[in-house]
């Protein structure tokens, strides 16, 4: 060993010195800003427009997310079988991170150094589209609708090209706690909440509301399908409302084991959990040996849910696009919300991508986002303006019926992420015919 | 009282199904010294045929048949297909080929039965604290394991599995075709996975839900032994009910650490696991 | 054979230029000859190329330590992720945190972080064996991301960490494209890190360590410590992985636990495979395969235009096939191709060669 470190001590100063001479300043200062690239238009031609996303199509996180981009795809491909946006059609690129961020920044960059894509539409995850934020921000690339509802999209500062979409989760929680608040007052309050984000930042809202009405607090990890014990504690703490900062298959996982222990609470789900259609898929199949206490009627009915889009059972003249695309694109795939947030966010950038101008750049659509034109499928408005790249502003307050059919039992409301008011939400929203955004 | 007796009841149910899928995989490490990493995607494709025989005929044991079917002939068509070519290639290539496996069958699981999670029923009512499903499940794993216990110790096909296992060369003097011995073997391993799947699956059926199952059924046949079938039952039940006190009394988060310290304290002290034997040297 | 022990693009090392050299200094020409084709190359290739060269890079300096440690002491290990998920969280932490150490600071103390991560491994694992190993090694690629749960202040949760890592000196900023930045200094750790693997193993230690591999007994016999050496192996083996984890998070600027999953820990054991067994040639190979065969076939299934199911699951159903084809049909990996064709064409003339190639292993 000796002689081993003798003869090896120049080997390693001279391929160390590569490394030495070469980095002398702090790895974790700031780096100095590249030139400015916004005022160009990589990715569009005279008949495409090439965009891309980063989507868990595979591995641990696909269930539930993979029918989003189905959703965008079918609504793109109506678009360009209508003649597409300013005569160019649109090439949706789907990359599969499988929800790795490892993977989520390859992909990032080969869309945009290798596919060299306009913008990227959607990326979806906090954990994943958190690590490429910074690179899209430094090569000017629109960064629009992010799928996720974490507060960090919206920093104008410093990511300017950034736009969030859907609400996020602390103005989702206000909403939700001031419901509850007002309508189960006096009630014990459990939360049961993904331990990340979601869960945090929902809690920021909902704590302004009824921190003094919390009995217990339980958060879950996405990996442990098994909740028994947080189930059992909430019981225990007596929590007569039980608040879900979950995604669907653990709204599903909390039902199922309420009804296991003959417990019965009222649910208060937040919107990325509580798409009745996609929970009345996954609690389809107990009734039959079960007993019909356990249909998935009866285990929905009563529950309370928010959403910010039109529900897909609804009467809406955005539904009725969504399912005539629905049924042109992709019969074969369930019209759940989800598949609804893919479409609405595909449209939404088209939407943008035509306000932009036939003679569009990467600068024309940031503007045009953050000009407050864009009036999407929504039941609140968009936050989007000069001093603001958050989605959604608010949500409305909805209840599932015996026969999983919903009904808004609080009308749309919007508020801030911080400690500002509920107002109810303007009631001008405009119709695709009225946006006519293809013939 | 009550949490602990729903813990604790809760542990047991999860660790029938480690034991099950971990008693599939010690059959066949006893058989070949391989330890099947496709176990989960073979179980995963028995339940996906479980879920769609129940789509089509409304019933739920004629799917609970089909998979047992499913598994097993999927066992055996490893075996004769692709494990047969390996004999004698060492450890780790039976490894790496039984993940390429587990890659190729969670594609496609995922291709025909599409990423979304789907409902899948339990065979019983699964409400109460001990519900009759749970009761089913922890049933069923025992008999299982008594049965193959049984037939390891007590019946001529078991003993001349047995000596196929560990001297093959002198079985095959003796008359007894080793290489059906194997395919025996692995067939009644993954017949025994399937079930373990059936257990493990509700409430939804998705391509990666056996994942975590299998890293417990592992964990559950080393702390008891890999070579042996008590010791990776007991193992089985313990990984389960301690997992459980783990999450419910520490914190949901901690049961992936709490795992592998169980792991590294049983090793630490018994490197062959609980009730294990070392394998005497190679000369 | 030189040829088996270092590392370079180009064509083979000619066995000639062993006259008159020590295999230190001819492991270290080779290196400077391997980092000047990747300079050379990085500079004709396109940015994402540049990005794929050093992801190539920073995967076979993990599957080169994985390979030394099954190749010299048989040990093997399903945790190597874990490894790079420490390299990983020290260089991020220490950007985030101490934002003033510059990036070789970073790196040599991620080498120190994941040594020690390995040492203790080594000194848990030492009496096991087999599926006993891989089970423990398995559970702790599985357990020690949760890690970040239990401290989601401090590690990020589950979002982990994410940040830029500047290490451009001020002279070349502008001029140098930032990728191709990136592959150089990562390539200039490898090649460092591999020169050092392939002198370690070649020498008095690597001998020890094969006896060891060999038969413990007759090692313990003739004096070498047999539970010392592989602890020791354990340490080479997870500084490579923790050396390779902290070049990701320099690369790719994220540290989180979605990134560590078991699986990352088994495609490093498969691309080990793969490759070949106990060659850093070997390890070159299966890094490649890593990256590109999953390009590959990422870019097949996006020009077929399948359905939304079939395509999504086709890059994995296709890795699949691969690693049970090369295994099954090449018992020594990609590396070992050629000698296995030979082998099947002329079956009774080749076996005096093999003996020559084992030595070179490793």
């Amino acid at each position: 060993m000796r002689l081993l470190r003798r003869r090896l001590g120049p080997l390693a100063g001279t391929l160390a010195a590569v490394l030495l001479a070469s980095a002398c300043a702090g790895a974790g200062s700031t780096p100095t800003g590249g030139a400015d690239k916004a005022d160009s238009a990589p990715g569009v031609t005279d008949d495409k427009v090439v965009i891309g996303t980063h989507q868990p199509l595979t591995g641990p996180a696909a269930p539930g997310y993979s029918t989003i981009s189905a959703g965008a795809r079918a609504m793109y491909s109506y678009i360009n079988d209508k003649g597409g946006i300013h005569g160019r059609k649109i090439d949706y690129r789907v990359e599969d991170d499988g929800y790795n961020p490892t993977r989520t920044v390859e992909v990032v960059k080969k869309l945009v150094l290798q596919d060299e894509v306009f913008a990227i539409v959607g990326g979806l995850g906090t954990p994943t589209h958190s690590k490429v934020v910074d690179f899209l921000n430094s090569e000017r690339v629109p960064d629009l609708l992010v799928a996720s509802g974490a507060l960090r999209w919206d920093d104008v500062a410093k990511s300017p090209t950034t736009f969030g979409f859907q609400v996020d989760y602390t103005r989702e929680g206000k909403i939700l706690g001031s419901h509850i608040r007002n309508n189960l007052g006096g009630q014990k309050v459990g939360v049961l909440h993904q331990n990340d984000d979601v869960g945090r930042d929902g809690m920021k809202g909902l704590d302004q509301f009824i921190a003094d009405a919390v009995v217990s607090r339980q958060p879950y990890d996405p990996a442990n399908t098994d909740v028994l014990p947080q189930i059992t504690a909430l019981k225990n703490a007596g929590a007569q409302v039980v608040v879900c900062e979950c995604v669907p298959a653990f709204t599903a996982l909390a039902i199922l084991t309420s009804a296991r222990l003959g417990y019965k609470p009222q649910f208060v789900v937040s919107s990325i959990g509580a798409d009745p259609r996609t929970l009345a898929g996954l609690l389809a199949d107990f009734a039959k040996r079960g007993g019909t206490e356990v249909s998935a009627g009866a285990l929905l009915g009563g529950l309370i849910g928010a959403g910010y889009l039109p529900d897909a059972a609804a009467d809406d003249p955005w539904i009725t696009l969504f399912k005539e695309v629905h049924q042109k694109y992709i019969p074969t795939v369930p019209l759940t919300n989800t598949v609804v947030y893919g479409m609405a966010q595909a449209y939404t950038f088209a939407q943008a991508l035509k306000e932009a101008g036939h003679d569009v750049t990467r600068q024309k659509i940031i503007d045009t986002m953050t000009s407050g034109a864009l009036k999407g499928p929504g039941l609140t408005p968009f936050a989007f303006g000069p001093d603001s790249h958050s989605g959604y502003t608010g949500a409305y307050i909805f209840k599932v019926n015996p026969d999983t059919s919903t009904t808004m039992i609080a009308a749309p409301v919007v508020t801030d992420r911080e400690n500002g008011p509920i107002k109810p939400a303007p009631t001008t929203r405009k119709t695709p015919t009225e946006i006519a955004l293809v013939r | 009282m009550d949490k602990l007796l729903t813990l604790t009841l809760g542990g047991l149910t999860s660790g029938a199904v480690y034991a099950a899928l971990g008693l599939s995989l010690v059959i066949i490490f006893r058989a070949t010294r391989v330890v099947n990493f496709a176990q989960p995607a073979l179980a995963l494709i028995s339940a996906y045929v479980a879920f769609s025989v129940n789509k089509a005929t409304g019933g739920y044991w004629l799917g609970f048949a089909a998979a047992l079917l499913t598994g097993a002939l999927l066992g055996a068509l490893t075996e004769r297909l692709i494990m047969r070519r390996l004999a004698d290639r060492g450890h780790l290539a039976p490894v790496i080929v039984t993940l390429g496996l587990l890659m190729v069958l969670q594609a496609v699981a995922g291709m025909i039965w599409s990423a979304e999670p789907r409902s899948f029923p339990y065979a019983f009512d699964f409400r109460g604290t001990f519900s009759p499903a749970a009761g089913f499940a922890v049933a069923v794993v025992l008999v299982v394991a008594a049965g193959v216990l049984v037939l390891f110790k007590a019946t001529p096909l078991g003993l001349r599995m047995r000596a196929a296992a560990f001297r093959p060369d002198v079985a095959g003097l003796l008359g007894v075709r080793v290489g059906l011995m194997l395919t025996i073997g692995w067939t009644l391993a993954a017949a025994v996975g399937a079930l373990a799947g059936l257990l493990a699956v509700p409430p939804f059926i998705y391509p990666t839900a056996l994942d975590s199952v299998f890293v417990h059924a592992l964990a559950a046949a080393v702390i008891g032994g890999l070579d042996n079938p008590v010791g990776t039952i007991a193992g089985g039940f313990a990984l389960g009910v301690g997992l459980s006190f783990v999450s419910g009394y520490v914190g949901p988060e901690l049961v992936t650490m709490a795992a592998l310290a169980i792991l590294v304290a049983v090793l630490v002290v018994r490197p062959h696991g609980l009730f294990g034997h070392a394998v005497a040297r190679r000369v | 054979m030189a040829a088996d022990t270092v590392i370079a693009p180009a064509p083979p090392a000619p066995v000639t230029s062993r006259a008159g050299l020590s295999p230190l200094a001819r492991h270290l020409l080779l290196a400077v000859l391997a980092l000047a084709a990747i300079v050379l190359l990085s500079m004709v290739v396109d940015p994402f190329t540049n990005v794929r060269l050093a992801t190539v890079g920073y995967y076979l300096l993990a599957v080169a330590g994985l390979t030394v440690l099954t190749g010299l002491t048989g040990q093997v290990s399903l945790g190597h992720g874990a490894f790079m998920f420490v390299g990983a969280y020290t260089v991020a932490l220490l950007v985030v945190y101490v934002p003033a150490l510059p990036f070789w600071v970073d790196l040599l103390l991620a080498a120190v972080a994941s040594g020690l991560a390995g040492a203790l491994t080594g000194a848990a694992a030492a009496r096991l064996t087999g599926p006993y190993l891989a089970g423990a090694t398995l559970a702790l690629a599985v357990g020690l991301p949760s890690v970040t749960q239990r401290f989601p202040d401090f590690l990020g949760g589950s979002n982990g960490l994410g940040f830029t890592v500047n290490s451009m000196p001020a002279g070349l900023a502008g001029t140098v494209p930032s990728t191709r930045w990136q592959a150089w200094v990562v390539w200039a750790v490898v090649l460092a890190a591999l020169v050092l693997l392939a002198n370690l193993t070649r020498g008095r230690v690597g001998r020890r360590l094969r006896a060891v591999r060999d038969d413990e007994v007759s090692a313990a016999l003739a004096g070498i410590h047999v539970g010392r050496m592989k602890v020791f192996a354990f340490l080479v083996s997870a500084v490579c992985a923790g050396l390779a984890g902290g070049l990701q998070a320099f690369l790719l600027g994220t540290a989180a636990p979605g990134s560590f999953t078991p699986a990352l820990s088994l495609s490093l054991l498969a691309a080990m495979v793969l490759g070949g067994v106990g060659s850093l040639w070997g390890a070159l190979w299966g890094a490649l395969a890593l990256v590109f065969l999953q390009a590959g076939s990422e870019e097949l299934t996006h020009a077929l235009a399948l359905g939304t199911d079939v395509s999504n699951n086709l890059p994995l159903a296709i890795y699949g096939l691969v690693l049970i084809g090369v295994v099954l049909a090449f018992p020594q990996g990609i590396h070992g191709i050629g000698r296995t064709l030979r082998t099947r064409l002329r079956p009774r003339r080749t076996p005096a060669r093999t003996s020559a190639d084992d030595e070179g292993e490793a």
